[in-house]
Parts: C-alpha cells; sequence; structure tokens
C-alpha cells in the first residue's frame, strides 16, 4: 500500500491507500524541523488503520517547503551562473528582472561563455572547454558551493549542459550542479531563472530529503520515497533533491488530483475552500489545466508547468461585516486565519465568520452554533447569497465551455458551498476530501515532457510526433515509470508566428504507473 | 514653428510596450523582453530622445528598424545587444552618410520598442513615426514599398555579428531574401531598411504613431490606478489619435474553442469567442496577426483595421500565441491609419493580400459608428 503525505504550512496529513481504496487518514500540526511532524501524522495513520510499516510498499510526499524558503529568502545558497550561449543574451545578463533583495540574497557571479545551439540544432557557437574550466576554477576560488549552468535551446539538445557539467565537477566535485534542460521549456531567461532558484535551494533540498528518509527509517518504513511535482506525476527523492524547483506547485496540483481519484472524475472543476481563499482549478482528462501566463515565484518569472488556479478571497475564516444595525457591509476580504478556532463565536471568541453562518444557516455541524449571535432578519440570507453569488462568479471563470460541468469540493472550508450552484451540472462532497492533498501524493504516477521545435517541411509531422512521444516515454521509464501504462496525456501544437516552412513548437507529455520493481 | 521633443522614461518605455501590444493585432510579439533590454540599458546610462518628424532637416537621413523572425526564437535566443548599432553603421559605411535618427519600422508588438534600444546605443533620437501603423507578418507590407521607396539597401545582422547587405530590384524580393536569411541565422535577427531623407519620410510615414501608443499604454495603466475601467482609459486615447480614432468594443465574451490548420498554404488559426450566458459568438481568424472578426457569421473587422484580444479585466493585449481556452476577453477594434486604407495600400495589405474574402470595407461601417 502507498503512504501519501502532504506536508502543509500548518498541517501535516497522511493517507494510507490500497488500490482505489482509502485505508485511513490522519493529520497532525507542521513542525519546524517538518520530519517530527511527518513522522507524528504517519504513526497515526498506521495506528489508524492497524497496519505495521513493512507494509508500505512506496512513500509519496507533497511539500511547499521550498516555495516558502524561496518567498521568505530563507536558506538560500549564493550562486555561480554559466551561460553558454555566445553572445547571445549578453543585452540581458542573468538575474535580470529580479527583485533586489533576492539578487543580493543569492549573488550574481556570472559568466558568458561560447556554446549554445540554434532552433535547427546547429551550435550557435563552438563548447569551449578552457573557458568553462576557467569559470569553475573562479567559482571555486570565491567559495560558491552551487553552480546553474544554462545553454540556448538545451531543451532541443542537453549536450553541451552536459559537457559543462562534467568539467565543473572535475574542478570542484563538491559543487553543486543545476543545468537548464532538466528544467524544461523553451523560453531562456524564464528557465535561466528557474536553473539559479534551483541552485540556490539546492543545499536545503539534499538535507530536507536526507530528513525525510531518516524519519522514515526511525519508522521502519524502508520503502522507495518520491516527492510530487508541480503537474502533479512523481519524482525520486533523490532527483528531488536535486531539483528542488520542480516541487514548487504541487500543493494545489495534489489537491485537484486527489479530487478526480476520490470521485472518479476526469473532468471537473475542483473547489479547494481553505481558510482564507478558496481555489479554484479545471481538471482537464485527470490532471490540472496548467496556467499559460509567466508564474511569478518571489518576484521571478519562471516557466514552470504550474496548474491555472484561480484564488478568491472567501474561505472559513473570512471575516462578515455588520454595521451598528446588524446590516450586511461585506464579506471580507480578510480572515481570522488559522485562528478561527479561537475567534470565531462558535468557538467562543467573538469574531462573525463564514463558518458561523454556515454553522447558524445549518449547512455545518461543528462548533457550537448556539454561540453565533442572532442575526437581523434576512441578514443570513443575503450572507448566504454572498457566499453563492462568489463561488458562481468563480466557477465561471475556470470554466471552458458553456455547458454545466462537475465541481468537486474539498478542503475544510467546504461547508460554505451550497450543494446547487449555477453552472454546475451536481456538486460532489467526497470522502476524505479533507485530506485530499495527500491522496493527490499517494496516487500519482511518473510523468515526461519533451519540448521540441520542428519544421513540418523537412520533418514528417506524423513521424516527429511519433519520435516525440516516444523520447518522453523513455524519459519517464528511466524516471520510474512502468513501460506498459505509460500513456500520452497530452500533445501541444504551436505554429511560430512569422516563420516559413510550417515550423511549430511540440510539446508532448506522458504518464505512466510507477513501475512494481520500485513499488 | 516649435517642436517638442521628449525624454522617455522607464515608466514611458513600460507604457509604450503596453500601447505596441495593442496595436500589434494580435501579432509582433510580446515586448516584454524587449522592455527588460531597454531596462537594463537605461540602467548604464544614456537617454531615449522622441522628437517630432518636422523637427528634422529635409535632408535627415532616417534609418527605419525593427526585428525579423519569430518571436517564439527570440525568446529563447535572447540578442547580444549589439545587433542593431553594427547594422546602423554598417549602413552608414555603405552609404558614405550619417544616420540623423532612427524609428521603428512597425510600431505593433515588440518591434515597437526596437528602435528605443537603438536610439539608446547610438545616441540618436528616436523620430515619432512607423512605416505600418500595426503589425503585419511580411516587410513590404509597408506605406514606404506601398508609396514606392526603396527597402535596399538593407542590412541584416545577428547576435554573432554576422552582417548581410541585401540589395534587390523590387521589395518582395528583399522581404524573401531577408527571411530566408534570418532563418539560416537562427531565426532572430536585427534589420535595417527604407533608409531614406526625411523630405520622403515626411510625404510617407505615419506621424506620431509612437505617442499614440504611449497614450494607449498610459491610458490603461492610469485608469486602473484611478480605480476607473482601463478600458475608458484604452478608448479615450484611441480618440484622442488621428489614426486609430474610431474604435469599439467588438465582442466581450470566453474562449471556448482555439483551432489551427492550414490553408492556402498559410497556418492559420481561429480563436471562438461566445457571449457570457452564450447567445452571440464572435469568431477571429489569425495569421501571426488577427485578420478578421465574424459576428455570428457577419463580418466586423477586417485587416488592415486593428484587431486585438484584451484581457477583459486588466486590458492587457493577448497575442496570438498566448490565447488560451477559457480566457476572459474584450475583442477591440480599431481604424487602421487612413494611408492604408487607400486602394493602393488595400493592395498590398488588405484582405486579398491574406486570400480573404473581401472587398475591405472599414470598421466603422461595418458597425454603423459612422
Amino acid at each position: 500500500m502507498r503512504l501519501g503525505i502532504d506536508v502543509g504550512g500548518t498541517n501535516t496529513d497522511a493517507v494510507l491507500v490500497a488500490g482505489r481504496t482509502v485505508l485511513a487518514s490522519a493529520k497532525r500540526p507542521t513542525t519546524d524541523d517538518v520530519s517530527s511532524g511527518i513522522v507524528n501524522a504517519t504513526r497515526a495513520v498506521l495506528d489508524a488503520a492497524g497496519v505495521s510499516p513493512w507494509a508500505v510498499s512506496s512513500v509519496m510526499i507533497g511539500t511547499t517547503h521550498f516555495v516558502n524558503a524561496l518567498v521568505e529568502r530563507k536558506g538560500l545558497l549564493g550562486v555561480g551562473v554559466l551561460r553558454l550561449a555566445g553572445a547571445a543574451g549578453e543585452a540581458l545578463p542573468p538575474m535580470s528582472g529580479w527583485p533586489d533583495d533576492l539578487k543580493r540574497c543569492i549573488g550574481a557571479t556570472s559568466f558568458q561563455l561560447p556554446g549554445g545551439y540554434e532552433f535547427d540544432g546547429q551550435e550557435n557557437t563552438a563548447f569551449n572547454e578552457d573557458a568553462v574550466r576557467d569559470a569553475a576554477r573562479e567559482l571555486r576560488r570565491k567559495g560558491l558551493q552551487s553552480v546553474a549552468i544554462s545553454c540556448v535551446f538545451a531543451p532541443i539538445n542537453r549536450s553541451m549542459e552536459q559537457r559543462a557539467a562534467a568539467l565543473v565537477k572535475e574542478v570542484a566535485p563538491d559543487m553543486s550542479i543545476t543545468v537548464s534542460s532538466a528544467l524544461g521549456r523553451i523560453g531562456f531567461l524564464e528557465r535561466e531563472n528557474a536553473t539559479i532558484m534551483n541552485a540556490s535551494l539546492s543545499k536545503m533540498a539534499r538535507h530536507v530529503m536526507a530528513s525525510f528518509t531518516s524519519a522514515f527509517g526511525e519508522l521502519g518504513i524502508h520503502a522507495p520515497l518520491y516527492v510530487s511535482q508541480n503537474d502533479g506525476t512523481l519524482i525520486s527523492a533523490d532527483y528531488a533533491a536535486q531539483y528542488p524547483v520542480l516541487t514548487l506547485g504541487s500543493g494545489p496540483t495534489n489537491s485537484m488530483r486527489g479530487a478526480a481519484f476520490l470521485t472518479g472524475i476526469q473532468d471537473a472543476i475542483v473547489m479547494d475552500v481553505g481558510g482564507t481563499t478558496t481555489d479554484i482549478g479545471a481538471l482537464v482528462n485527470g490532471f490540472p489545466r496548467e496556467s499559460s501566463i509567466a508564474v511569478n515565484i518571489g518576484g521571478v518569472r519562471t516557466n514552470f508547468r504550474m496548474p491555472d488556479i484561480l484564488s478568491i478571497g472567501l474561505g472559513g475564516g473570512t471575516r462578515i461585516h455588520l454595521d451598528a444595525d446588524g446590516q450586511l457591509i461585506d464579506i471580507g476580504p480578510d480572515s481570522v486565519g488559522y485562528r478561527l478556532s479561537q475567534e470565531a463565536y462558535m468557538f467562543g471568541g467573538s469574531t462573525l465568520t463564514a463558518s458561523d453562518i454556515a454553522v447558524k444557516a445549518g449547512q455545518a455541524n461543528f462548533g457550537n452554533p448556539a454561540r453565533v449571535p442572532d442575526l437581523r432578519p434576512g441578514v443570513m440570507e443575503k450572507i448566504l447569497a454572498g457566499f453563492r453569488n462568489i463561488f458562481e462568479d468563480g466557477i465561471d471563470r475556470m470554466k471552458t465551455a458553456a455547458a454545466d460541468v462537475p465541481v468537486v469540493l474539498v478542503g475544510g472550508g467546504s461547508v460554505l458551498v451550497p450543494n446547487e450552484l449555477k453552472g454546475a451540472a451536481r456538486v460532489l462532497r467526497p470522502e476524505h476530501a479533507a485530506v485530499a492533498n495527500a491522496v493527490g501524493a499517494a496516487i500519482a504516477q511518473i510523468g515526461a515532457e519533451v519540448d521540441r521545435i520542428v519544421a513540418y517541411d523537412n520533418e514528417d509531422r506524423a513521424t516527429a510526433l511519433q519520435d516525440i512521444e516516444r523520447e518522453a516515454a523513455e524519459r519517464a521509464v528511466a524516471a520510474g515509470a512502468d513501460a506498459s501504462t505509460v500513456r500520452l496525456v497530452d500533445v501541444e501544437e504551436t505554429f511560430l508566428s512569422y516563420m516559413p516552412g510550417n515550423t511549430v513548437q511540440i510539446r508532448a507529455k506522458v504518464v505512466g504507473d510507477l513501475a512494481v520493481s520500485a513499488a | 514653428m516649435s517642436h517638442t521633443k521628449r525624454t522617455l522614461t522607464l515608466e514611458d518605455v513600460a507604457d509604450l510596450a503596453r500601447g505596441c501590444a495593442f496595436l500589434g493585432s494580435g501579432g509582433g510579439g510580446d515586448p516584454h523582453t524587449a522592455f527588460m533590454e531597454i531596462e537594463a540599458a537605461l540602467g548604464e546610462g544614456g537617454a531615449i530622445e522622441l522628437i517630432e518628424l518636422e523637427s528634422l532637416p529635409d535632408d535627415a537621413f532616417v534609418a527605419p528598424c525593427g526585428w525579423i523572425g519569430a518571436p517564439t526564437i527570440s525568446a529563447e535566443k535572447l540578442p547580444s545587444g549589439r545587433e542593431a548599432l553594427q547594422g546602423l553603421r554598417k549602413l552608414e559605411e555603405i552609404t558614405n552618410r550619417r544616420v540623423d535618427a532612427v524609428f521603428p519600422v512597425e510600431i505593433g508588438g515588440s518591434n515597437g520598442l526596437a528602435a528605443l534600444l537603438l536610439a539608446l546605443r547610438s545616441g540618436l533620437p528616436v523620430v515619432d513615426c512607423d512605416g505600418m501603423g500595426r503589425a503585419f507578418p511580411e516587410s513590404q507590407m509597408v506605406i514606404f514599398n506601398i508609396r514606392g521607396q526603396q527597402a535596399s539597401p538593407a542590412i541584416l545582422t545577428d547576435d554573432k555579428g554576422n552582417c548581410v547587405v541585401i540589395e534587390t530590384v523590387d521589395n518582395v524580393s528583399e522581404e524573401r531574401l531577408a527571411r530566408a536569411a534570418a532563418v539560416t541565422l537562427g531565426g532572430s535577427c536585427h534589420l535595417i531598411e527604407y533608409c531614406a531623407s526625411a523630405r520622403e519620410m515626411k510625404a510617407n510615414a505615419l506621424r506620431g504613431t509612437i505617442s499614440d501608443a504611449l497614450r494607449i499604454g498610459r491610458g490603461i495603466r492610469a485608469a486602473r490606478e484611478n480605480g476607473r475601467d482601463p478600458f475608458h482609459g484604452l478608448f479615450e486615447a484611441l480618440r484622442a489619435s488621428p489614426h486609430f480614432d474610431q474604435a469599439g468594443v467588438l465582442f466581450d465574451g470566453k474562449i471556448v474553442d482555439l483551432q489551427r490548420e492550414t490553408r492556402n498554404g498559410f497556418s492559420v488559426g481561429r480563436a471562438v469567442i461566445d457571449a457570457f450566458g452564450g447567445g452571440q459568438r464572435l469568431e477571429v481568424e489569425f495569421k501571426n496577426e488577427n485578420l478578421i472578426a465574424r459576428l455570428d457569421g457577419q463580418v466586423r473587422a477586417l485587416v488592415p483595421d486593428i484587431i486585438s484580444i484584451l484581457d477583459r479585466e486588466t486590458a492587457e493585449t493577448i497575442v496570438t500565441e498566448c490565447l488560451k481556452y477559457g480566457q476572459r476577453v474584450k475583442v477591440v477594434g480599431a481604424s487602421a491609419p487612413r494611408a492604408l486604407r487607400s486602394a493602393e495600400s488595400l493592395a498590398v495589405l488588405g484582405p486579398d493580400a491574406f486570400k480573404l474574402p473581401g472587398p475591405y470595407r472599414s470598421i466603422a461601417e461595418l458597425n454603423g459608428w459612422k
């Protein structure tokens, strides 16, 4: 059976899943060291299910640890940047457009070196071993521990980045190395940004993964350890230790994947109603629809594959503002957040929250509804209608077609949502919805993506698509997928404007189940 | 006669980028990278001076410039920053003349900012004009070609320092050669073409289009900052322009389908937008730029008039490469400059040139705005 863990800012959730059944779940506070919270939640879930640690065949973890480190600028390493680009990009040095405080934190020792490719795979300028060695020596001399290597058009040919990495290793064997080709897409600056961010997290990532491993060792669980990445698929803990940025967006993705699993629905709107906000996303073919705009993390533009999430300011802790006459002024946008259990009326506090209203209206069954003061006639109805409007508007914004769609509710605040909503074919409240994130982690598959530019005038379209799909499948198998289960989930073809020859950018994404030998 | 001359601030450049994106009619590429280059270059010192065409003596020598290639490629292979100046120096060498000022050959999309960077590198002023009034896919679709100016000698330069001098007998050959050379050199090159005396430019160039783009970008931003509808800011700016004064919202809705297909040798795309709550439907067909908009099958806007798809909350333009299912948008139409709507211009850049059903009818006529 699989153990799924979600390490959130407040709680660490654990679930045990066997086949398509959730056996048990547990929620424990997240701890500063992360690992003891994981140990506590895991012990609790094993106890609840009455199973022994050796019954766990694989462990999947989703964590917000690294994204928080970037946003809070905590524990980041100084980074040296080797850019293999010839003269290309001299107009825009590494870390262009970054916030000054983050730049200061990470430093900016960079080298613009010969190398790089053109869109058709030819070399931009020849690779120069001596130049790379000299740069590596300089980084070592400066005492830097981590290097980011970015090469123009690396997504279509990784070999120059690999050669550079090997040379750096020769010169400075202890240096952490991040190559941009491991981080995906065409779009140089955004990919280089991700590479630098990754390099700055590398020491912390090794440390966190080691603490995960020791936590499970302490528990007697010796199953392989995986970490969820932004698109909801898994990477091994070893790989996550090398590429922590791949995990930055896993939170919302896991909750949506969990919702799909718990309901068996592949296409739906998922609403994760938390304490402060509601995150709304669209499931397409069982996966979150990805954001089309550049994702900004800690003030830096990146090209991460992130789910397209609409965050609206209504959650269980949202404050309800009444005037002196007891008439409704506003719903939110402020929230009591995690202090709900002290500040809400129903828990003995003196703040009117969205949860108080839900309880008073009989939509939810927790706390003490008698503690919630009576409202003026008609005010309750007005507030409930306000909730409804906010949720219905959110659904409409995320829908892609006029027809009604199923809406799946997850998260602790989902009691605020009425059972019938405009635009919703039906509203589903699956069992275990409160731990949907951990479920999403537990059921995740292995994925891989390939990004290419192809001219259909020179290369047959069907052959090109086949080649790209095969390469993606090979990558998935290398990452631990069972070859017989690998399937194509997405192909995106974009014709390049102003290029002759029917030139297209193709992205193919495959997923597969964890190979049995690894499970 | 007094001539205004102004120095552009970084905030002006950001506004200009927003306005250029709108005038791109969906094409010309996202000006974001060009903006970042200018930001970096301004940080090293220097100033961008915007001057009026009238302020130049007739015998001044001016150079239109821009980039040729694919935006997707230029987002991966970034410029060295020396391409434009190298081209300018080569032009001066082969013509044996000093260039007095530069300007964007195309105001729409990222090319609207290209001349600013050259101005910073060369110390030359930027003239407040362009040759297209929007974005077009091919370099002969420019008022200078229509009025009989020569594209040659054209200078193409790349990131590595390669330089191609193009001399052709006609302007369509210049476009073909330049594009083929740009592809050979990696798909993203700087191009200086249609260089001429200020006298010729005064007769032909579309004047004030940089100011127009600036006003558009500023109007949208200022409205947002003041809590007003950014579309009001956009339309105030458009109506204040002599070129784009007939403008309005063609449609408000959500993208429900995106299709791409190959037709008549063009790769053509189509965005289908449904009104909220169903009912009416707008279809926008694009080939690099948005070319035609049909409301329930009836044509409502046709190239060369501008058709831009904007985020309905922020009024930021969404270029064709970034259109996605589910986006909530307003489609805005605006008249093309009058010079582009003459019979001789329409033959080069009207519906026929894109193998679209014609004849051209103005956006004002199609929407009853007159």
